[in-house]
């Protein structure tokens, strides 16, 4: 009986597994033409819209946008932007986790709940008061408002998560350094924060990534162009300039979007897949 | 009889005393959160009721529920609602939602490298910038783009997608951009569930989709609760992504809530119509914030 079951369940297996493959490639192929498109795109003497090979390969779309007005300033403006929003993020939520995750308090419950809520706001809804508000105080276009911005707005989640890896190192080692006069803000710096070292990854590159590819937030806090990130002076390849030159459109893409793509691959390796998002938020 | 008390308060004080200095490292992000998220939010309560323009007039003066009777009275407004009910149930209920489920079923059962090739466009997808996914979608749907190049090689007839169908455009757009999310929350949550019992079920000869329906569905629901509350939530406040594909047009039929509340606000001037239209949205984010939230409360 059994030797006979067994190679006709192992093949409706191998069938299973045969067409789970050829529906994801399905799907693969449908979600790979836009990505093709920009790759091949930013390599073709005489890109369009459509995706194709092209008949020649060149630099030259790199070599025109990779010019200060174009790439550099933009995305030094980018770095300075998110770089300074995920260091005040990462810094106060880690400050804001520890006693959260270590010390019993009535407050504490309240204050996660209130984080929680505001996790999920659509943060795009109050970008009109914002900006209307930036104005009365002159914080408008200006690098260290729209940053304490992105800072805030990204707060509630990185605390959120901060506190929940924070949760994850055993009280054990920091009670042995309390014993030896270490105060809390030791413990926290010298043993807490190195043993989740890639939950605090997890909220920097988080942060960063949002926070890179925001496009309303310097859009409607940002006016002048000299200080505009990368986000919103791709726009530039658009509309005003009348016809658009799409291969360098595509080759500015590329090269606004491989700092994410690479920390986003960095992190998810020493993670294991998933982002540690997943389990973050599936409940 | 009179020391007790003295010394009650004293460790009274020093027990304030060292609840204070224990939340002193909260302030920093509560002073940000304060000034930068509550500050605009309770600012935005207060001009939605008031006149404020951009330009013209210096004063704004209190006009009650104008700006709201206005804006039901709006078709414009009327529109917008509408178009972001659709948006977001095509894009994030159906799309994000189901294809993510299928993609982490089908990726339990696939070969390794097929799982991993998928997983790695889909997630790519989710990761580029916004504006970036905005332009990629915007080649795909124009009408000398890649869908119509495809569809004329299988002799289906093309058309121009964006002005034809500008909202299921955006949609497909936010699908391809979104899905990767609940991929990953739904292959998390596949994970978790005991080979054990699925596998009986399988020798009791339940098929593929009755295991689906009384099995694992049952068993990741709460997952399946939480990520259609983020889904929704995100796509409530996608504006970039449409931006750039349509600029709400044409006319206004992608004009969702978010890009109606911006043209509101700053192409027309009219700040307290428009925060009343962002208010109307904050609301509903919130109503949206408040069930997951119930979803999550044995968490916290």
């Amino acid at each position: 009986m059994r030797v006979t079951t067994k190679p006709n369940r192992l093949s409706r297996r191998t069938k299973h597994r045969l067409a789970a493959d050829a529906g994801l490639l399905v799907v693969a192929a449908a979600f790979v033409l836009p990505l093709a498109w920009v790759v091949l795109s930013s390599f073709d003497p005489k890109a369009d819209l459509k995706v194709r090979l092209p008949d020649s390969l060149t630099l030259d779309n790199y070599d025109k946008v990779l010019t200060p007005e174009i790439t550099f300033t933009p995305l030094l403006n980018s770095l300075l932007l998110c770089g300074g929003g995920t260091l005040l993020t990462v810094v106060c939520a880690a400050l804001a986790a520890y006693p959260l995750s270590r010390y019993k308090s009535r407050l504490n419950r309240p204050f996660m709940l209130t984080i929680l809520f505001a996790t999920s706001l659509p943060i795009t809804a109050i970008m009109v008061p914002v900006y209307a508000l930036f104005v009365q105080v002159d914080l408008i276009d200006t690098m260290q408002g729209t940053i304490f911005f992105f800072a805030a707005s990204q707060l509630p989640f990185a605390i959120w998560l901060m506190k929940n890896f924070m949760d994850g190192v055993p009280k054990e080692l920091e009670e042995a350094a309390w014993t030896d006069g270490a105060s809390p803000f030791q413990s926290l710096l010298r043993i807490v924060l190195p043993l989740m070292g890639p939950g605090v990854a997890v909220v920097t590159v988080f942060s960063f990534v949002m926070m890179w590819g925001n496009f309303f937030v310097p859009f409607m806090l940002l006016l002048t162009p000299e200080q505009m990130p990368a986000s919103v002076s791709i726009n530039d390849f658009f509309g005003n300039k009348g016809t658009v030159v799409y291969g360098q459109l595509a080759a500015f893409s590329i090269i606004y979007s491989t700092p994410v793509i690479l920390l986003y691959v960095l992190v998810s390796r020493r993670l294991g897949g998933g982002f540690a998002l997943g389990g973050a938020v599936k409940g | 009889m009179t020391t007790a008390p003295h010394t009650h308060r004293a460790h009274r004080a020093h027990r304030t005393r060292r609840a204070l200095l224990r939340a002193l490292p909260v302030s920093p992000a509560t002073i940000l959160l304060l000034l930068f998220l509550a500050g605009p939010i309770g600012y935005c309560a207060y001009i939605a009721f008031t006149d404020l323009q951009l330009t013209g007039q210096a004063e704004s003066s209190f006009v009650g529920f104008d700006n709201f009777r206005e804006a039901f009275g709006d078709e414009r407004f009327l529109n917008a609602v509408w178009l972001t009910f659709v948006f977001t149930v095509l894009s994030s209920l159906i799309g994000q939602n189901t294809l993510g489920l299928a993609l982490a079923t089908l990726m339990q059962r696939a070969s390794k490298p097929i799982r991993t090739l998928t997983g790695a466009i889909v997630v790519t997808a989710w990761v580029l910038p916004e504006v970036v996914a905005g332009f990629l979608l915007y080649a795909f749907f124009r009408r000398e783009g890649t869908l119509n190049a495809v569809l004329d090689f299988l002799h289906l007839p093309s058309q121009n997608w964006m002005f034809t169908l500008p909202i299921l455009a955006v949609s497909f757009a936010n699908v391809w951009r979104g899905t990767a999310f609940s991929m990953l929350v739904y292959s998390a949550a596949l994970n978790e569930i005991p080979k054990e019992i699925t596998e009986a079920a399988e020798v009791d000869g339940a098929s593929g989709w009755r295991r689906m329906w009384h099995i694992t569905l049952p068993m990741i629901r709460r997952s399946i609760g939480t990520n259609l509350m983020l889904n929704t939530l995100q796509t409530l406040s996608v504006f970039g992504l449409i931006w750039v594909m349509t600029r709400g047009g044409p006319g206004n039929r992608s004009q969702t809530l978010p890009l109606f509340m911006y043209e509101q606000a700053f192409q027309k001037s009219m700040i307290g119509y428009g925060t009343a239209v962002a208010l109307l949205l904050l609301l509903v984010g919130s109503l949206f914030s408040l069930i997951y939230m119930r979803l999550l409360r044995t968490e916290v």
